[in-house]
């Protein structure tokens, strides 16, 4: 954002770069000559960065979750065959082209994490966060998953079952957390709210209502 | 390859460091780097194999100094030197200097809805009959390659069980080095926590990873 506004601010020529970080003058150069060669559409670009901005993302997810929640036979198909479950409300797509929904119950509690590189399923959650693809979480969430879970403030019985899914195919996994208590009868509009992005990675649990009223 | 990217049960990389109110995009420049990796790849150039394998092929001080964004765009100006793109002079200079390869297609506005709703999968179709079945005891091989695989070090020479059955899937192993998609029959495996690093781990945890038939062999009790 800083080095956009400054683009506008000065008037330097295209190789004047000098008030960019190293990368920023990177990622630039490498736009220049790309748009210039016509590899590249600038409009698309602006396209993508907009679609990851304001329509992909974990409400994506939240809206599956919230009617698998409230609608047994979604929850059934979801399990079935999750890719065509989720593409029933319109999130289809990069990065979520084969996906597979896993439950939490009280006997296990499922992470995801891809600790070869950073496999997420965008069209349910969006793009990544930092520490999703860090070396912390990647390297530790296969050795020590409940050890990491404590670090998310999340602490399970030692009788509940760790299921942890590293991401190594095309195979995108979606945690579709509890439900939480005292919820009855809610419609998906306000469970979903309760549907945090963690929770379907499975690094958190579905929001407390009383956490959420306020 | 074993490099750093293949980072399951190392040691040493501290606490999470969790950010509050993580930002989207830390900056202008990742915005771009995601949008420039993405119609690059539009191009048809390349699998997308082959581009996990240029950032994985970064010096692994680089790599694990490196930001995510950061290694995106490392393994991207990779990939446009060695298909013909553009030149490491150009990348150092900023501009153009030199005519490119001929892209297959250049992704435009109006195509960019429809082909981020379609995405790439990767299933392919696939005849003959799959080795292992739901339930089957297998052992992953032992491997060390030095080029692209999906089979991480922690989880080579351990035995598990086949917990699902996603027919068959572009093999990355060969995809990455432009050898063709090779469809291969695709599971995930299952494996309990102490088969996999000893008897200190949790006996109540199981990691499972995906694994293409190739990298699994029978194993009986």
């Amino acid at each position: 954002m800083m080095s956009h506004d400054h683009d506008h601010d000065h008037h330097h020529g295209h190789d004047d770069h000098s008030h960019l970080t190293p990368i920023e003058a990177r990622v630039k150069a490498l736009e220049t000559i790309l748009v210039a060669k016509g590899l590249v559409d600038p409009a698309a670009l602006d396209l993508i960065i907009d679609t990851y901005e304001t329509k992909i993302g974990p409400r994506n997810g939240a809206r599956v979750v919230a009617r698998a929640w409230a609608d047994p036979a979604y929850a059934a198909r979801l399990k079935a065959d999750a890719t065509a479950a989720i593409a029933e409300l319109g999130f289809t797509g990069r990065q979520g082209e084969h996906m597979v929904a896993v439950f939490n119950d009280d006997a296990t509690h499922h992470m995801v994490v891809c600790t070869l590189c950073s496999c997420y399923p965008w069209s349910v959650l969006g793009l990544p966060p930092v520490w999703y693809k860090s070396a912390p979480y990647r390297s530790r969430a296969v050795i020590d998953p409940r050890g990491m879970l404590a670090e998310f403030g999340v602490t399970l019985p030692d009788t509940t079952l760790v299921r942890v899914w590293d991401s190594t195919a095309e195979t995108r996994y979606l945690v579709i957390p509890q439900r939480p208590a005292h919820t009855a009868g809610w419609s998906e509009d306000r469970l979903a709210d309760l549907v945090s992005r963690d929770s379907m990675i499975g690094t958190g649990l579905a929001l407390d209502p009383k956490d959420a009223a306020a | 390859m074993n490099g750093a990217q293949d980072l399951g049960g190392q040691m040493g990389f501290g606490p999470i460091n969790l950010e509050d109110n993580e930002p989207l995009f830390h900056g202008e420049w990742e915005k771009r780097a995601l949008a420039l990796t993405l119609c690059a790849g539009g191009m048809g150039h390349w699998s997308i194999d082959e581009s996990r394998h240029a950032r994985e092929t970064l010096h692994p001080v680089d790599y694990l100094s490196s930001s995510y964004y950061e290694i995106w765009i490392k393994g991207l100006e990779k990939l446009l030197t060695r298909h013909g793109f553009m030149t490491r002079d150009e990348l150092a200079s900023g501009q153009a200097m030199s005519p490119s390869t001929a892209p297959k297609r250049v992704l435009k506005a109006d195509m960019v809805a429809a082909v981020l709703a379609r995405g790439g999968p990767t299933s392919r179709e696939k005849t003959g009959t799959p080795r292992f079945k739901v339930g089957d005891k297998v052992r992953t091989i032992v491997i060390n390659p030095s080029g692209h695989t999906r089979l991480p070090r922690y989880a080579r020479g351990k035995t598990g069980v086949i917990e699902r059955f996603h027919e068959a899937h572009v093999f990355p192993d060969s995809s990455a080095h432009g050898h063709g998609e090779n469809p291969d029959w695709l599971y995930t495996v299952a494996f309990e926590a102490r088969a996999l690093w000893g008897r200190d781990a949790d006996a109540r945890s199981v990691v499972s990873i995906d694994a293409w038939e190739s990298y699994l062999e029978g194993a009986s009790s």
